[in-house]
């Protein structure tokens, strides 16, 4: 059954010149309990979609379309909604787990606060019905010492860990489902496949479905079931994982994965060069840069 | 579609787009700056056609003494019997170009051993940044009162004395700048290649930071008139029968009652002043590297 | 190998602090020409103050670093000496390894006066940027004008048109979007075998170094824990911490395999010196 379902969505970037498209027109559909890639490079427009998920477009951005969150009282619009709709949804049915860890956990205050706070604001808990929540769900991914860890700061932790206690703040509710946006790009490969290991644990264990935003075809590979790929603002292709990893219909897709050491269209470092060689580029300022 | 690019041949203010700059000034930061820089044309047009338009000798005693204006003269007589409309035209020719010259002598100094300290670090910076530090602990006027009742008063010895107490601003400034950039991959890659200290700080370090220089040197042309006035004004600066405006207010003072004596030089310093701070903060917004309605991270001087 | 063209022996890199932050930890290395080294490891592993301190933009505590014959001084106050414009290197940020303020031919062109000033061959600039895959045109356009990628392969340009008999490229790639990172380096393995150059690439994506690395050295904690030839290390590592980093890389190959979690007691491993994990050859 489907949790999340994006239906032409449309966002565009208000300019000097008049509005330029961010997200052209995309369709996307998260099942329960599953892991949806959402896999593009910089200047695709995936990270801007899962922020509107979420209603966290900047000012200068405005969004059309539908994205709608499937519930037992049926399903709730989230593009447009009021403020207390919002309210209830984030942190509650939906969360988001950012890049980095140290700027998406509160530098000054305490885990154990920031892993209770929204959690007694949205499960009206009491703080001594909170707090053992709280110690289960730093166990549940993996923290060591949770009682200790309670009364730390982000910065006594590595980065790793803290990816964890964001993950761990992020479950606290009990969401429907979680936007995780690039979650591994910032650590290192070894403490990535920690992570990787903790999400997927994470679905199959509590059903959480998972939007996984990343630029990241190797992560993309390890633990999504379907995975979506944009490009410049529009799905160029939308596959179950292992039939897009091994024949993707796309040329796109496929000049990704010839790119990547380890795919199985992988081309040699020779024809690279020389399809990089063969069309000298001019100036393109387009973003694209790393993530 | 991708928002428009600028290269330094392109530079236009016809072309500037203003975002909403969080100032004070608001949006209304280019056109007052636009009618600060009209402003200011038309003194420095004032300063250099003076001895053209001037209806009257500013130094010639020959009129009625204290006379209000509108019988005869535009701002009235002073009371030695001169035109004081003659003596504002032609101390503009004094106090503009002079203030103008100490704030390029100023920028000059300031910037270039704000360099060499930047640049070099270690012993050199500390000695200039000390010498910087010595001159700065001072309060600005007192010291230049100091310095040019001790040189004597006369016009040179105040800009002298204002120079002294001009330039660590802009080293402490251009200090700051050049550390900013020194590390930078493009300028350590010049150092590998090669270049001397010399070159680095001209090719590297120097066209990216004479923007926030500029916008300081514009806000100070307000401060150099001020402090150049007051000097005079307190008779350490212009001498006697100068037809200076910090002095001529000075003079007025005798003459409360006279209040054509005092307003119109007044009001020229106010202009002129007010007319420069338009200029440099209509500059600064301009070079906001925040603005992102221009390419390449807003427009840099 | 012939004469190295870089070499060290012994390097140390220390950073104040208490206790005092031994970054690399007496490393020993050398490099020939025409030769592509790697030096992996993950973040913290001292790559980049290896790095730095090869080419003498980090103090060096102890140890030496030589460039042919001469010792390679510390960037400093005076003038780089001239010889050692033999030695260029290339940034992890291409946004800024270009000055904003000048066109891309005239930066090149730095790099071509270098090489004149050594005694070696000039070349033009427009030539740099169509071996990079650049339009000619480019000469003329400022950085900004460019995306990352592009100005990374400017900055390349740039210090080969310098000609250096070695070039430090300090995570030349991480920037890039995945798509060029191969590609991109896989240019300038060419460039430099064309120019018989050593390349000493410093990266922390091990799958991109395999296609492109003769011989590798994986770091850890300042030190040297396995080095060699590369395709055996990956075939075969040996000390556990190569096994590890090896193991943890995901395989786009859409199998939905985890990649192997390295636990605790792994960790403890990974400070062991294992002999014979070092220089490696291939069988």
């Amino acid at each position: 059954m489907s949790i999340l379902t994006i239906s032409d969505l449309h966002i565009s970037l208000r300019t000097p010149d008049g509005p330029r498209p961010i997200v052209d027109g995309i369709d996307l559909v998260l099942e329960k309990g599953r892991i949806h890639g959402l896999a593009g490079e910089s200047g695709s427009g995936k990270t801007i979609t899962a922020l509107a998920i979420l209603g966290l477009l900047p000012d200068s951005m405005t969004a059309s379309g539908s994205i709608t969150l499937a519930s037992d009282a049926g399903a709730t619009e989230l593009l447009g909604a009021p403020r207390h709709v919002l309210g209830a949804i984030r942190g509650r049915r939906v969360a988001m787990v950012f890049q980095d860890p140290s700027t998406s956990l509160h530098p000054q205050i305490a885990i154990g606060r920031q892993l209770t706070d929204h959690m007694r604001h949205h499960l009206k808990l009491r703080k001594d019905a909170a707090r053992p929540r709280a110690l289960e769900l730093l166990e549940r991914v993996k923290v060591p010492d949770p009682e200790g860890a309670l009364k730390k700061f982000p910065h006594q932790f590595s980065g790793g860990q803290r990816q964890r206690i964001a993950i761990a703040v992020a479950l606290a509710c009990d969401p429907d489902v979680l936007l995780a946006d690039e979650p591994t790009t910032a650590l290192d490969v070894t403490v990535q496949a920690g992570i990787l290991e903790l999400l997927r644990e994470l679905v199959d264990d509590s059903g959480v479905s998972v939007l996984l935003v990343t630029h990241d075809l190797g992560v993309m590979s390890a633990v999504a079931d379907e995975v979506t790929v944009m490009r410049s603002g529009v799905v160029v292709e939308s596959a179950p994982r292992e039939q897009l990893f091994t024949h993707p219909q796309h040329e796109y897709t496929k000049s990704l994965l010839a790119a990547l050491p380890g795919s199985a269209l992988e081309a040699s470092p020779e024809t690279l060069v020389h399809d990089l060689l063969a069309a000298p580029a001019a100036a393109a300022p387009s973003q694209e840069d790393s993530p | 579609m991708s928002l428009p690019t600028v290269t330094t041949d392109e530079i236009d203010p016809g072309k500037l787009r203003w975002r909403r700059p969080r100032l004070r000034l608001g949006r209304w930061s280019a056109p007052l700056g636009i009618a600060g820089a009209a402003v200011a044309l038309i003194w420095i047009l004032v300063a250099v056609f003076a001895p053209l338009i001037e209806p009257h000798d500013p130094l010639a005693q020959n009129l009625p003494i204290l006379q209000a204006p509108g019988h005869g003269t535009f701002m009235g007589t002073d009371e030695l019997g001169r035109d004081v409309f003659s003596r504002v035209l032609s101390g503009a020719s004094v106090t503009i170009p002079l203030s103008l010259l100490l704030v390029v002598m100023s920028v000059l100094i300031g910037a270039a051993l704000g360099s060499i300290a930047g640049f070099f670090g270690r012993w050199v910076d500390e000695l200039i940044m000390r010498i910087t530090d010595l001159v700065m602990a001072f309060p600005t006027v007192i010291l230049a009162m100091v310095i040019a009742a001790a040189l004597g008063a006369s016009l040179f010895n105040a800009v002298l004395a204002a120079l002294i107490v001009s330039w660590p601003s802009y080293a402490r400034l251009t200090r700051g700048l050049v550390l900013s950039l020194r590390q930078s991959n493009y300028v350590v890659s010049g150092q590998l290649l090669g270049f001397s200290a010399l070159r680095s700080l001209w090719r590297d370090i120097a066209p990216n930071i004479l923007g926030p220089i500029l916008v300081l040197a514009s806000l100070d042309i307000g401060t150099a008139i001020l402090l150049l006035s007051g000097l005079s004004f307190l008779g350490l600066g212009a001498k006697p029968p100068t037809a200076e405006w910090g002095s001529m207010v000075s003079d007025a003072v005798q003459n409360f009652d006279s209040w054509w004596l005092g307003l119109f030089p007044g009001l020229a310093i106010l202009t002129v002043v007010v007319a420069f701070n338009f200029i440099g903060d209509a500059l600064r917004d301009a070079l906001d590297p925040k603005s992102n309605t221009l390419r390449g991270g807003g427009l840099t001087l | 190998m012939t004469a190295p063209v870089l070499s060290t022996s012994d390097l140390v890199v220390e950073y104040r602090g208490r206790p005092v932050v031994r970054a690399v930890d007496r490393v020993s290395l050398e490099i020939g020409a025409g030769e592509v080294v790697a030096l992996v490891g993950e973040s913290g592993c001292g790559k980049s103050s290896l790095a730095r301190a090869v080419i003498g933009i980090e103090k060096r505590a102890s140890g030496s670093v030589t460039f042919g014959a001469l010792d390679v001084p510390v960037l400093g106050i005076r003038r780089r000496p001239r010889a050692l414009t033999g030695m260029q290197m290339v940034f992890q940020d291409p946004n800024s390894s270009l000055n904003p303020r000048r066109r891309v031919g005239d930066q090149i062109g730095d790099g071509v006066r270098a090489a004149l000033a050594r005694g070696e061959s000039g070349s033009d600039p427009r030539e740099w940027l169509e071996r990079v895959g650049l339009d000619t045109s480019a000469a003329a356009r400022y950085p900004h004008e460019f995306s990352g990628g592009q100005k990374q392969r400017i900055a390349i340009a740039r210090s080969l048109a310098a000609r250096p008999g070695m070039l430090v490229a300090d995570e030349p790639i991480s920037a890039l979007d995945a798509s060029t990172q191969t590609s991109v380096a896989a240019l300038m393995r060419d460039l430099c075998l064309e120019a018989g150059a050593g390349m000493l690439f410093i990266s922390h994506d091990l799958s991109v170094v395999r296609r492109i690395a003769d011989r590798t050295l994986v770091m850890y904690r300042g030190r040297i824990v396995e080095s060699g030839h590369t395709e055996t290390i990956w075939q075969d590592p040996i000390h556990p911490y190569t096994e590890a980093l090896l193991a943890a890389i995901p395989v786009p190959d859409g199998a939905g395999r985890l990649p192997d979690t390295p636990d605790d007691a792994d960790r403890l491993t990974w400070t062991e010196t294992i002999p014979e994990a070092l220089e490696r050859t291939a069988p």
